[in-house]
């Protein structure tokens, strides 16, 4: 087992060398000039001669701040440098830290993914149990569809029509359109805050879980007809032990272990989803962040963001395959002897 | 055992048949039992494809899709299908392609003409308008956000767009993004899953570190980065989701490559002496070929939802261009305009609901588990 988790670890460091080398190619070869931003040329005015030249000297200035000037694996050298020593750069547009910039968005979009991965389990295991135990019933095929839908459903979509037809005066006012809390907010009561955050982070949750919530429940209920067929389960019952217990005692621990490395593929999902949830609910997480620095052209953001998502993607799954191990030896177990 | 062993025999028979060409001296017997084999299998699916309703409508839905792209012009264009103007007829869509190709040239006083306005004016003899008479970027502000019914089946955007015509050019983009896309991801992952599977050992080691690595990065944030820094163009956005996409494929085909190539007929092709190179192209990948199928209709899923929710962002194809994702970042702009909301988010969900319904239907009437 430790054998495991720590080869686990050391595949974990290459992974993440790849990452860093295709966040820095991927900006840095982008067509454009990064120090533009800095001279605020990002626009179509015309300059007189004497701004220009003094642009350029900015512009000279500025590549050599950054290293611009050197060859692209020394670039490449530097950033990683700084990066091991926790200097993740300045953002170009308030020359603030990046890291300071993340970390302090960081929470809510943890927030919302772990309540909503929560949700996800809490409620599509049980329909998934239900589906499978029940198979061919009409209820198993109801849901079957309905749980088809919202897997098809692009989540900007909902997104959308929940602000145009829940948050609207014009048709149904419920929800309130964006951001996280009220202007009032600092004024309320203890259980007012608590029922204005709710009502704040409901639509973005429910939206962000629509899809990864169809996937996982039709997982659980195709993982569970598998170990219903099973030998054991068919001994379980010829014993004459009820249906409920066989199924929620017998079938379950085992149709479970599949749904559980489900996290790891539904993680890179849900991060992805951030961007958009937050983008249109105007939630201030670290999507919200990306898709700015993306427009504002913020390369040490862009560069930073896509390094920390995926490195935090990253340990997740790493954390589930750990977990997974635990659960199931037998996956160690196999994974060594191969 | 019988029947078992012709058709292995058979299946050698195809193989050297394919080797030596076509016409190595068959017998007509034997090409008769080479004809049944191929059709038993493929009449089999497609069989059981026709089985299932769903897919076969959904099949219906898209062929009217392609149609509807291939066609738009003829659709819905700010130009008349057929016109008669001083004595001349012409078929403005199709001089249009001409002039485009340079082969064709509008005479001078008809380049900008504004056809509508002729209308009115009644100069034109004889008339024929497309059933939408409006181009998809045909900006007319005294008519904005227009309830539908009436003049616009669907209504129009804040800028006087009508966005049924907005729809049906949409779909250009959406269909050429997602075929493309998945076509370029389904190959990088037959050419990586064939040769991880094929050769094994290092060569299998490595790339599927490279695909693990691949699945753990959020694909959608690289996506947008890649397209907003390297310029607002459909070939990028092709080029981001294709590239970025290909994981599961490489897994499948790999998987499926690993079952076959133990099998007695690639030691047949290897001990003949055939290079590496053919034994993969044409005896390990037709044998592994039918999981692709499935997974490319759901990659085309996947890739149409991706390109409208770049151009959701507004960093998909350039801003002129009208697609459903970007008509439906339009209602977020005007609340109040529920057809914004609803009908382009309809159409991006037809066609993902389509596509997933086709790959589940090839998938269940591929698979051998289901054959008796």
């Amino acid at each position: 087992m430790t054998q495991y988790v720590i080869k686990r670890i050391l595949l974990f460091i290459p992974t993440l060398i790849i990452i860093t080398i295709i966040s820095f190619l991927v900006c840095r070869l982008a067509p454009g000039d990064p120090t533009e931003m800095k001279v605020g040329n990002t626009g179509e005015s015309q300059k007189t001669d004497s701004k220009n030249q003094i642009n350029e000297t900015t512009k000279k200035y500025y590549k050599m701040k950054f290293g611009l000037d050197k060859p692209l694996y020394t670039q490449y050298f530097i950033w990683m440098g700084n990066m091991l020593q926790g200097d993740f750069g300045n953002s170009f547009k308030d020359n603030r830290p990046v890291l300071d910039k993340i970390i302090e968005r960081l929470p809510i979009t943890i927030t919302i993914n772990f309540i909503s991965i929560f949700l996800i389990y809490i409620v599509a295991i049980p329909i998934g149990i239900y589906s499978a135990a029940r198979q061919y019933s009409f209820t198993d095929k109801i849901t079957t569809v309905i749980l088809f839908v919202l897997y098809s459903l692009p989540n900007f979509w909902v997104a959308v029509l929940a602000i145009v037809f829940l948050c609207n005066i014009e048709y149904i006012k419920i929800f309130p359109v964006s951001g996280i809390t009220s202007l009032q907010y600092d004024s309320l009561s203890f259980f007012d805050k608590i029922w204005d955050r709710v009502m704040h982070l409901f639509l973005p949750i429910v939206v962000s879980s629509l899809a990864s919530f169809a996937f996982t429940s039709r997982q659980m209920r195709s993982s569970m007809l598998e170990v219903i067929r099973q030998d054991y389960i068919r001994t379980a019952k010829a014993k004459g032990l009820s249906e409920r217990k066989v199924i929620l005692k017998h079938a379950l621990k085992n149709s479970l272990i599949p749904i559980l490395t489900l996290l790891g593929s539904l993680l890179p999902v849900m991060i992805g989803g951030s961007f958009i949830i937050e983008t249109i609910f105007s939630i201030p997480g670290i999507g919200q962040l990306a898709t700015r620095a993306i427009f504002d052209r913020d390369y040490p953001m862009i560069m930073a963001e896509l390094v920390l998502v995926s490195i935090l993607t990253v340990m997740g799954i790493l954390l589930v395959d750990i977990l997974y191990a635990f659960v199931d030896p037998r996956i160690a177990f196999t994974k060594k002897s191969s | 055992m019988e029947p078992k062993i012709r058709v292995e025999e058979v299946k050698l028979e195809r193989m050297l048949a394919m080797e030596d060409g076509d016409a190595a001296g068959l017998t007509d017997e034997q090409n008769k039992s080479r004809k049944e084999v191929d059709a038993t299998y493929w009449s089999f699916v497609k069989h059981q494809f026709k089985k299932n309703k769903l897919a076969l409508i959904s099949l219906y839905v898209v062929i009217f899709l392609v149609l509807m792209a291939i066609f738009a012009d003829f659709l819905a264009y700010q130009k008349p299908l057929y016109v008669k103007y001083n004595g001349t007829t012409y078929i403005p869509v199709v001089k249009d392609y001409l002039v485009s190709m340079g082969i064709g040239k509008w005479d001078a006083d008809l380049v900008n003409a504004n056809w509508k306005t002729l209308d009115n004016q009644n100069k034109l003899e004889t008339v024929i308008w497309t059933p939408v008479p409006y181009g998809a970027s045909e900006i007319d502000l005294t008519k904005n956000l227009v309830k539908p019914g009436g003049d616009h089946y669907l209504g129009t955007d804040q800028i006087g767009r009508d966005l049924l015509a907005g729809l049906i050019h949409g779909s250009r983009i959406s269909l050429s993004v997602g075929f493309v896309a998945a076509g370029i991801s389904v190959i990088i992952g037959i050419i990586l899953g064939s040769m991880a599977g094929f050769y094994g050992g290092t060569v299998d080691i490595i790339i599927m570190r490279f695909v693990e690595i691949m699945m753990n990065i959020p694909t959608f944030f690289l996506i947008i980065v890649i397209v907003a820094l390297y310029g607002s163009s459909i070939w990028y956005v092709m080029a981001a989701i294709g590239f970025t996409s290909w994981t599961t494929d490489a897994k499948l085909i790999r998987g499926e490559v690993l079952k076959v190539r133990n099998m007695e007929y690639i030691l047949a092709a290897n001990s003949i002496g055939l290079s590496n190179k053919r034994i993969i192209l044409r005896h390990v990948l037709p044998n592994a070929i039918a999981p692709v199928l499935v997974s490319g209709a759901f990659a085309i899923a996947g890739a149409i939802l991706l390109e409208a929710a770049l151009s959701f962002l507004g960093v998909g194809v350039k801003a002129t261009i009208v697609t459903w994702g970007s008509l439906i970042n339009l209602a977020n702009e005007a609340t109040n305009a529920w057809w914004l909301a609803i009908f382009p988010g309809m159409m991006i969900f037809i066609s993902v609901v389509s596509y997933n319904l086709i790959g589940e239907g090839l998938r269940d009437a591929l698979d051998p588990r289901l054959r008796d």
